[in-house]
């Protein structure tokens, strides 16, 4: 029995240090995704083009427009005489939001509960807004943005200093205090990548088998079913650890990624991850007839692995819907130890949870894939 | 003790609504070469697939080597050899990796492996080319590299499908060499082709068309049983006398080989010569014997040549 399993892990190893394609693609999927994801990707909006129509002309005006700009998150780029053009910009794409200030701007800022801070105004005074944005409302981080705006302190409008205004709430940051977004990808980018990583090379390894023939002569032969999954499961054991280790590893060096939590209960993780996924991977091989179907299986499990793992957006303000199908994925239950370990020093034993349900899947997926792998042609 | 390598009846296999194996009997004896003969599609890889267990039958009863094949096919795995008609060995690993990625599924270890992979390569003279990758090897080393692998257990029955379909004349005689010597060491061996030659070194082959058995025995047998009489024709204007004879009952088939018109008359003329000259009597006529080919389009009632 260990004869045969070593003979399909030496073969296996042998042939992937060979394909060239698939061991660039162990070593550049990782790579790629990381940094992609680490620079491209970022939710909080910077340097948004926006454009401005000040009827105003005042220097309240002005002082208002240098205030918003400070915040760094909005640039003014144009200056448009109506209204008309300035919608037109819009549509066309030029800014993607405008600014509108009223002729009477400084009549409404004067009255504004905002530019008197800390001062009683008379309620029957009728306050109204100072300007008006209109936004470009597709791009939802965008909207969000400019929303933030929406109760910005007048005060200092005018260069009139005066006391702050004391926030309802404090706001401290447990973990992650920079507010970086790259320090909750690169752990939940892990996930990601072992999903698409492992799946696919594992149900594409087993079909590619079957395609070239090799299958027809090894069934042939006394080789068992679960002898030959597990020799080919193996290899890719090790290439999803290596995975791990990149993509930890340019975090930690190249993101800063924190890593937290003790590395055993890092390995222990993601080696059930591992495992849970490369049996889906053997699922999928019983399946697919082809490697192209494999591989659209791969992707049918991979973006709401994407989606709604928690990767991209938070898993607690989701639907009840999308939280039961997430709940199925392998890789909201990883991205939530990968995130407790990496970022927050969880144990293992405190995600039991998590760490069962991954049991459980393995032991099941390995079940059905040798049910259905019979040793068998058609 | 039995003396059947192999032993079917009724053996049946069905593709949705297409019978690619139809009521196939086989009975097969120990330590023989056994052909199976048939154009393209006609069901040869099939039955092989069938008779190693590799597909489950529709209908029908096997028996290998005395064994029942339904409920042994994992044991009776060590006692066959098979060599598919596409090469099904890795692409990506040279001659020897390959040899000994089999020897261990097999249960060969060190020594006795290193030993078992050193004689087949000097048999199947790829010593010279151990190091090179399956994958770049001419049709004639991959043949044998894929035999060696079939045979590497020394299986008591080897299967080989279409084995020589991408190999030049001389390598197919080498090859053929091989498998004398397998079956003199006592290897049952089962090969299907669609070369008459090849057929024609069988001790025994059956005669396969559209799923069906239309004849069998050996080559000889089948040649001196043939149910026709083979004439050939000679003279001018072959083409349209062709069309001619074609069109009677009594005329199997008419096909051209070179000057000749190869005519296979049907055995209820009892005076075949004498029926041919008044067909045709600006022609030429000679009584010939019959080969393989001929015994070929009686069986499958002159549907394949034309
Ligand atoms: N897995 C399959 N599914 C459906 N039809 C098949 C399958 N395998 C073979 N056939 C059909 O069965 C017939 C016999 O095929 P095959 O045994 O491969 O012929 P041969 O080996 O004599 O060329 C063909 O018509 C082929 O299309
Ligand atoms: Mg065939």
């Amino acid at each position: 029995m260990w004869v045969r399993i070593y003979a399909v892990l030496r073969k296996e190893l042998k042939q992937l240090s060979r394909d060239k394609m698939t061991f660039g693609m162990v070593i550049m999927i990782p790579l790629v995704q990381l940094l992609l994801f680490g620079y491209a990707i970022n939710t909080d909006a910077r340097h948004i083009p926006v454009g401005v129509v000040n009827l105003s002309q005042s220097s309240e005006s002005r002082a208002l427009i240098s205030d918003l700009e400070a915040s760094q998150s909005i640039d003014f780029q144009q200056e448009y005489p109506n209204i008309n053009s300035a919608q037109q910009a819009i549509v066309t794409g030029e800014v993607r939001a405008v600014l509108y200030l009223p002729s009477d701007f400084v009549s409404r800022l004067v009255q504004h509960p905002n530019y008197y801070s800390g001062q009683k105004i008379a309620p029957q005074v009728f306050t109204r807004p100072v300007g008006q944005w209109l936004v470009d409302g597709s791009d939802t981080v965008i909207t969000s943005t400019i929303k933030a705006l929406q109760n910005m302190p007048l005060q200092s409008v005018g260069n009139r200093t005066t006391e702050q205004a004391v926030a309802s709430f404090a706001v401290v940051p447990f973990f992650n205090p920079e507010q970086r977004t790259v320090v909750n990808i690169v752990p939940g980018l892990v996930a990601v990548i072992l999903t698409m990583t492992m799946i696919l090379f594992t149900s594409t390894a087993i079909v590619r088998e079957r395609e070239q023939g090799n299958m027809e002569f090894l069934i042939n032969t006394p080789i068992r079913s679960i002898e030959l999954m597990v020799g080919k499961i193996i290899p890719y054991v090790l290439v999803g650890l290596i995975q791990v280790g990149i993509i930890l590893g340019i975090g930690y060096w190249v993101f800063s990624v924190p890593l937290m939590g003790g590395l055993t209960s890092l390995l222990l993780a993601a080696l059930l991850f591992i495992f849970a996924s490369l049996t889906l991977g053997l699922v999928i091989s019983t399946l697919a007839k082809t490697q192209l179907q494999a591989m659209q299986m791969t992707i049918f499990i991979l973006l709401p692995s994407i989606l709604l793992s928690g990767f991209m957006f938070p898993y607690e303000a989701m639907p009840n819907v999308a939280q039961w199908i997430a709940e199925c994925l392998p890789a909201t239950h990883f991205m939530r130890m990968i995130r407790a370990i990496v970022l927050r020093d969880a144990m293992l034993t405190e995600l039991l949870k998590d760490s069962i349900w991954l049991v459980t899947f393995i032991l099941c997926g390995l079940l059905i894939a040798s049910l259905r792998f019979r040793k068998k042609l058609g | 003790m039995t003396q059947l390598a192999i032993e079917a009846k009724g053996l049946s296999k069905q593709f949705g609504q297409h019978i690619a194996v139809n009521q196939l009997d086989l009975s097969i004896p120990k330590g023989c070469i056994y052909g199976f003969l048939g154009p393209n599609g006609c069901g040869k890889s099939t039955s092989i697939r069938l008779l190693t267990g590799l597909l489950e039958a529709s209908s029908g009863e096997v028996h290998i080597l005395g064994e029942s094949l339904k409920g042994n096919e994992e044991n009776l795995k060590r006692r066959l050899g098979y060599m598919t008609q596409r090469f099904s060995l890795y692409d990506t690993l040279s001659v020897k990796e390959n040899l000994q990625f089999v020897a261990a599924i097999y249960g060969f270890t060190g020594k006795r492996a290193r030993q078992r992979i050193d004689e087949l390569l000097a048999l199947y003279d790829l010593t010279a080319q151990h190091k090179q990758h399956a994958g770049s090897m001419s049709g004639g080393q991959k043949q044998r590299l894929a035999l060696a692998c079939a045979t590497l257990h020394s299986p008591e029955l080897l299967f080989l499908d279409e084995p020589t379909s991408a190999v030049d004349p001389e390598n197919r005689r080498e090859f053929w060499e091989r498998l004398f010597d397998l079956s003199a060491s006592g290897t049952s061996i089962l090969v299907s082709t669609h070369y008459m030659d090849e057929a024609e070194r069988c001790h025994a082959l059956a005669i396969l068309e559209k799923g069906h058995k239309r004849a069998d025995g050996s080559p000889q047998d089948l040649m001196a049983q043939l149910p026709a009489s083979v004439i050939e024709v000679s003279g001018d204007a072959l083409r349209p006398l062709k069309q001619q004879l074609t069109q009677h009952p009594s005329v199997l088939s008419a096909a051209q080989v070179g000057t000749y018109l190869r005519v296979l008359v049907k055995d209820n003329q009892a005076a075949p010569l004498e029926f041919m000259r008044q067909l045709c009597p600006q022609h030429q006529v000679a009584m010939t014997r019959p080969n393989l080919e001929d015994v070929f389009v009686v069986s499958t009632g002159g549907r394949h040549v034309g």
